[in-house]
């Protein structure tokens, strides 16, 4: 319940109806909210909540099935794709989407997400990218930077030894199966409201019959990173915006017509 | 309905459809491919859900994803593809979900090779996939016995929210033999109330292993050690063949079993008087029944296609009270029902030398055929 | 003159992040000096007069701490 004068004022924003009311274990300024808060203020504008099935992963988000007011389901480290396809294919009328970070979708999990991105199964994926393994107290990812110190790579990404970051956006786009695939960025208001429609574009994507969609999200890690929230937004845009660039790398001729 | 020759496999997989399969997911892998193909075919025709996935490991996520909405759905594999599936086992058995896993046996361990073996006994009786979990396992001998098996493996896997292992082997997924089919068991409609459907008119539910307290995961661990207590007291199966008089008996599961049963048929038609014991649970095991033929037995003969793995389950049921002889063929090597016979003879005659761990009187033994 | 606003931040779920703080354009939103949540974050409050209900903090908020209600003006006021 909001307390609010409806004489005088008008209620410009209030917390979305899809996300319960409990208190987040993420960190501090952690853009994993935002992207929770942004999920959920869609489901609720497109009235899907009672018909979303969420597929949990493996990192910091592995208890996301706590913060949204829907059935959700956990899956084993980098396994949600294939759990989705197995959910989809046997409740098509259901939407379902999975949540999932960069050691779960871009390492461990890289076979079920080309796949299920080849196959064209008609989910939603979001990648969270903040080039670290966040949980377990931030180790080297696939999308780590060349020269970026994580706890796994103390003296800076080597190229040499520990290879190149892969653009999972990039990757995915090239598969014939995959329908929207964009990359946007949670760092300011108006990245952060981008998103929010490629969110909207992705479950109405999926809600047409359109094939797979996934949108990779740059997000911050402050506490990984060892930066205050603030700071970490100036090292998303300074760094990581030019090796990931924000786009949209594959939509399907019939995603030009939604309108929403 | 009238008999029909058909191979094993694709038996499996048609018995598997009238007992309400409604998803399907699997990967090729010699000798169970058949099934797979069968369901590519068959399962699309009927409006149901088949996907071959890119690895097995994807092929029980999907079998996990969709056993959350409570429907019927299953996969199949062989030793090596089945290793990949343990982590989805482990998830599945911890998340108390129903499914059905079809192993059909193969030559190993590693790649190995494609004849019929019964290698993985242990990874699959006795928990392959990491915590505390049992499936429960069937072990059928024909290609009928697995067709009356499957609607069987459905029903405990939802009885108990369990998975049920059908284990089979090479042989029996290729052989073909006469069958009849079962009738077509209706779709489900209703759907249990722990399932993720969506929460249309309910509040929301969440499937899930994770329990960060220790003492929360405790209570899950009790419930499912209960559980299974409940289902060893009132699922145990089993065959016996001519125990009223036997002696001895000669005991294995599978296609083991199957070819005991030739060679004890002409070792009673030579006069000894030999039983055979045909487990078709050999999880939960039938402990007690050995138990208490080994008070009026003289002695056991365990026949096995792997290194004597139901062996230690039977040493362990008897109790080392009766003489435990042990005769097998590793690496899908078959044996033929006469070598069974000239084991059932040695142990006729008597005056067995006892000394040691069966299996290594077996290792001597093979070692004078210079195996 | 702009359009008037304000904004609550709720301090269940407020984890002083200041990302509102620095994403506000009016920079009317600091964090708290003399209080701290259950959880021990200084949360964000109006630190200022000028909030005009744009809305822009509750688009960066990673907890959906904040509500935002606006002024309503002329026409859109309901007669007393």
């Amino acid at each position: 319940m909001v307390d609010y004068d409806i004489e005088t004022e008008t209620l410009v924003y209030e917390r979305p109806d899809s996300l319960t009311d409990i208190n987040t274990h993420y960190c501090p300024g952690c853009t994993h909210g935002v992207l929770h808060r942004l999920i959920a203020e869609v489901l609720d504008e497109m009235n899907l909540k009672q018909k979303t099935i969420g597929v949990a992963s493996v990192g910091c988000s592995v208890f996301s099935y706590n913060y949204f007011d829907f059935d959700f389901v956990q899956a084993p480290h980098g396994r949600a794709p294939a759990l989705a396809t197995g959910i989809k294919r046997v409740l098509p009328e259901r939407t379902v989407f999975t949540y999932q970070g960069d050691g779960d979708l871009a390492s461990i999990g890289m076979a079920e997400i080309i796949h299920a991105a080849t196959r064209g199964e008609n989910i939603s994926v979001f990648f969270v990218n903040n080039t670290n393994y966040g949980m377990t107290g931030g180790q080297m990812a696939p999308t780590t930077l060349p020269g970026q110190k994580t706890t796994s790579s103390p003296n800076g990404r080597d190229v040499e030894s520990q290879g190149y970051p892969i653009r999972v956006a990039e990757l995915i786009s090239q598969l014939d199966g995959a329908s929207y695939v964009v990359r946007r960025s949670l760092d300011d208001p108006k990245n952060i409201r981008q998103a929010k429609k490629a969110i909207r574009t992705a479950f109405e994507v999926q809600q047409r019959g359109l094939g797979f969609s996934m949108i990779e999200l740059l997000s911050i890690c402050p506490t990984n990173w060892g930066m205050t929230p603030v700071s970490a937004l100036h090292w998303l845009e300074e760094k990581m915006i030019p090796y990931y660039p924000l786009g949209d790398y594959k939509v399907h001729p019939a995603i030009a017509e939604i309108k929403f | 309905m009238a008999r029909e020759m058909m191979k094993g496999n694709e038996a499996v997989a048609e018995a598997a459809i009238r007992a309400g399969v409604t998803g399907y997911f699997g990967y090729p892998i010699t000798p169970q491919t058949e099934l797979l193909e069968y369901m590519a075919r068959r399962m699309p025709e009927l409006g149901r859900a088949f996907v071959q996935a890119e690895s097995e490991l994807a092929a029980i996520n999907m079998v996990y994803g969709a056993a959350c909405t409570g429907q019927r759905v299953m996969t199949s594999s062989s030793s090596p593809g089945v290793s990949l599936m343990m982590e989805g086992i482990s998830y599945i058995s911890g998340t108390e979900l129903p499914a059905v896993v079809v192993d059909v046996m193969r030559g190993g361990p590693g790649l190995g090779n494609i004849a019929p073996a019964q290698g993985d006994y242990n990874q699959i009786v006795h928990g392959g996939g990491h915590g505390e979990y049992h499936a429960i396992v069937l072990a059928p001998a024909s290609v009928q016995e697995s067709v009356d098996m499957m609607s069987t493996a459905f029903d405990l896997s939802e009885k108990y929210r369990s998975v049920v292992v059908v284990l089979t082997d090479g042989s029996i997924g290729q052989m073909m033999e006469p069958c009849e089919m079962p009738a077509f068991i209706p779709l489900k409609t209703v759907f249990p109330d722990w399932a993720t459907t969506g929460a249309e008119g309910r509040s929301k539910r969440i499937l899930t292993s994770i329990n960060l307290d220790p003492a929360a995961q405790e209570v899950t661990n009790f419930r499912l050690m209960r559980r299974w207590q409940q289902i060893e007291a009132n699922e145990i199966r089993y065959k016996t063949y001519f125990m009223d008089d036997a002696k001895f008996a000669v005991t294995g599961f599978g296609s083991c079993g199957r070819l005991a049963l030739s060679a004890v048929r002409a070792a009673r038609a030579e006069g000894i008087p030999v039983g055979l014991i045909r487990p078709i649970t050999v999880s939960p095991f039938p402990t007690q029944l050995f138990e208490d033929l080994s008070k009026k037995l003289d002695a056991l003969l365990v026949v096995e296609m792997n290194n004597g793995q139901m062996l230690e389950d039977v040493l362990l049921a008897t109790h080392n009270q009766i003489p435990v002889e042990f005769y097998a063929r590793m690496g899908g090597v078959v044996p033929f029902p006469d070598e069974v016979l000239a084991e059932i003879r040695r142990v006729a005659k008597g005056s067995l030398d006892l000394s040691g761990h069966p299996r290594d009187r077996w290792l001597k033994h093979m070692a004078e055929k210079n195996l | 003159m702009p359009v008037k606003g304000r904004v609550t931040v709720s301090e269940v779920y407020c984890k002083g992040c200041e990302l509102c703080v620095n994403a506000c354009p009016q920079q009317v939103l600091g964090l708290s000096t003399d209080h701290i949540t259950t959880k021990g974050y200084h949360p964000a409050v109006l630190i200022a007069e000028g909030c005009t209900g744009c809305g822009i903090c509750a688009v960066v908020c990673p907890e959906a701490a904040i509500t935002v209600y606006r002024e309503k003006t002329g026409v859109n006021r309901i007669p007393a």
